[in-house]
């Protein structure tokens, strides 16, 4: 069966891509799936020069999820371009590269570095939560963010060009909104919820950041509505994401308007998680009698 | 082979009021671990808690592989409660195991409290001659004693309340065993796992008296195969770069436990 869908011009051969952070650089999990399956890889969130991230404890389970504070760790783009993305070349996949930068500038010059090198895509992360600078402060901010897409869109030629939305807004729909009318060719959304957790035998936050993003399958109401929202917002695809575990849940957001979607946190759980998902959205397309991917999206019983 | 495989439980069985053997069959071919290195496993199949959790291997058995593990939290609380004939998945075996001594080196084994599930298999593995240092809280928390006393040529016990062998810290024991035997230090090589104020301690007599040595460390894991970076510990490596400092100039950096560790060289970890 033909499950490909578009975003942009970007064709992929199915809905199912990863989502940055959880699953490197591709080659950690190389060993349990064949990456040529994958709609696309979506790698850990590059920065010009690299990153150390926060201090431990950097991690803590919560109730059907977790809270995580990596504080972008990173290679940074020199040491990705001469060592991860060719790796991630040997395979006939999609890649999209998460970027993050301090300023505008930053943010163009990792763009234009990268549509030169002919990534599939660039996904622009303007909503991570635990860094002090850059990303979050123009995820959070419409104006801030409509000057950085329109910038960054003049640079990128080739890619296509998608802008990660935060969900620690009061309107997802003007963000999508601000995306969409300032040049980005689709939205992904929900990066993780602003969260915290306290050890109260020792009376100290449970992250050493003391906040974190919280992620797993806590978020996914919160991700489903968010995503139906900002699909009645805007007409260029949503790759939802939140809370993933399974086929049916990643049937769930393209019901809610989601033309693809990406696993996250249960690749930690299962890392076979995303071949799964693939072959359940096929199974659930031929049991319904539909055509394609397609069909799901936007084939939610609501007015 | 799969280091991603589902498993039958054979044995869940409680050894004292805290500790329990886990034994467990895969349903498929598996790669044989080395000592030190762990399996991610799921102490429920549900998402709470969500995630796996990581435990040192202690035995490959005929029948299957097993685990000892502390009942600590809600996570091995529930694990706890796993009866035999369920199935579990897990994934393994992971990360870095201990290094094989040198020639002419002496392994010093030092385990405290659960950490003899780690070093167990080493002590099993080691042809050479081989001294096991084992503190624990009290008597009941110390484990495998006979298994130990077959595998060991010397067993140092000692219990924080003194009810088995000497009262005192394990750390302090290994102190004086060097102090008495200064003359042979270079000729140790330390292996530890346990308490993170136990392996500080142990670091710092390691150091002050030139001793090589390992230690296995714990953190919070979310994946196990290095995808997430959340299981980081902080350690100084010399700068490559070019310095006009007489003085070594450190700079900080993390490494991840599950793949870099979690064995990692006694000297590397800022605690």
């Amino acid at each position: 069966m033909d499950l490909s869908v578009n975003i942009g011009h970007l064709k992929l051969k199915n809905p199912v891509m990863t989502a940055s952070g959880t699953f490197g650089y591709g080659e950690e999990y190389s060993e349990f799936i064949d990456l040529n399956m994958l709609g696309a890889v979506v790698v850990k969130g590059i920065s010009l020069k690299p990153m150390e991230g926060n201090p431990p404890p950097r991690i803590c389970e919560t109730p059907c999820g977790m809270l995580n504070a990596i504080g972008l760790q990173n290679v940074g783009l020199k040491k990705f371009l001469k060592e991860k993305l060719p790796y991630l070349r040997r395979f006939d996949i999609k890649v999209i590269v998460n970027i993050l930068g301090n300023n505008t500038n930053e943010y163009i010059r990792l763009s234009k570095s990268l549509d030169d090198t002919g990534v599939d895509g660039i996904e622009l992360n303007v909503s991570c939560p635990n860094v002090k600078k850059g990303g979050i402060m123009f995820g959070t901010d419409k104006k801030a963010l409509a000057r950085l897409i329109s910038k960054v869109r003049q640079s990128v030629q080739r890619a296509v060009l998608i802008t990660k939305l935060s969900p620690n807004v009061s309107s997802i729909q003007e963000f999508s909104k601000v995306a969409e009318d300032s040049g980005s060719d689709a939205v992904s959304l929900i990066n993780t919820i602003q969260g915290m957790a306290i050890d109260i035998e020792t009376r100290k936050p449970k992250l050493a950041n003391i906040t974190g993003g919280l992620s797993g399958p806590a978020i996914k109401p919160i991700a489903i509505r968010m995503v139906w929202e900002a699909s009645k917002a805007v007409k260029i695809p949503i790759i939802g994401m939140g809370g993933i575990m399974n086929a049916e849940d990643a049937i769930e957001f393209m019901l809610a308007g989601a033309t693809a979607v990406a696993v996250g946190t249960a690749n930690f759980t299962n890392p076979r998680a995303t071949i799964e998902i693939i072959e359940g959205i096929e199974a659930y397309i031929r049991k319904k009698g539909m055509n394609s991917p397609q069909e799901i999206t936007k084939g939610l019983g609501a007015t | 082979m799969s280091r991603y495989f589902k498993a039958k439980i054979i044995s869940n069985l409680p050894l004292n009021s805290k500790n329990n053997l886990f034994t467990i069959k895969p349903l498929e071919p598996v790669i044989d671990p080395e000592p030190g290195q762990f399996y991610m496993i799921e102490p429920v199949n549900s998402y709470d808690p969500l995630l796996k959790r990581p435990f040192s291997f202690f035995r490959r058995t005929p029948e299957g592989i097993q685990f000892l593990y502390t009942i600590k939290g809600r996570g091995t609380s529930l694990m706890s409660k796993l009866e035999k004939g369920q199935v579990i998945s897990l994934i393994g075996p992971l990360g870095n195991g201990y290094p094989k001594p040198e020639d002419g080196y002496i392994p010093l084994l030092v385990a405290g409290g659960i950490g003899i599930a780690s070093l167990s298999p080493l002590a099993e593995a080691l042809t050479k001659k081989t001294y096991v240092f084992y503190g624990a809280r009290s008597k009941d928390e110390l484990l495998i004693l006979d298994e130990l006393k077959e595998l060991t040529d010397k067993l140092f016990i000692c219990t924080d309340d003194g009810s088995m062998g000497e009262k005192g810290m394990v750390v302090d024991i290994l102190n004086d065993f060097l102090t008495f035997h200064f003359s042979l230090l270079t000729s140790y090589v330390i292996y530890a796992c346990g308490p993170q104020p136990m392996l500080e301690a142990l670091s710092k007599i390691a150091l002050e008296k030139k001793i090589k040595g390992y230690v296995s460390v714990e953190e919070n894991m979310a994946c196990g195969v290095g995808a997430c970076q959340g299981c980081v510990v902080k350690v100084g490596s010399q700068k490559k770069k070019h310095s006009k400092l007489r003085t070594p100039n450190f700079e900080l950096v993390f490494k991840r436990v599950c793949k870099e560790g979690p064995v990692f060289p006694i000297e590397e970890i800022v605690w």
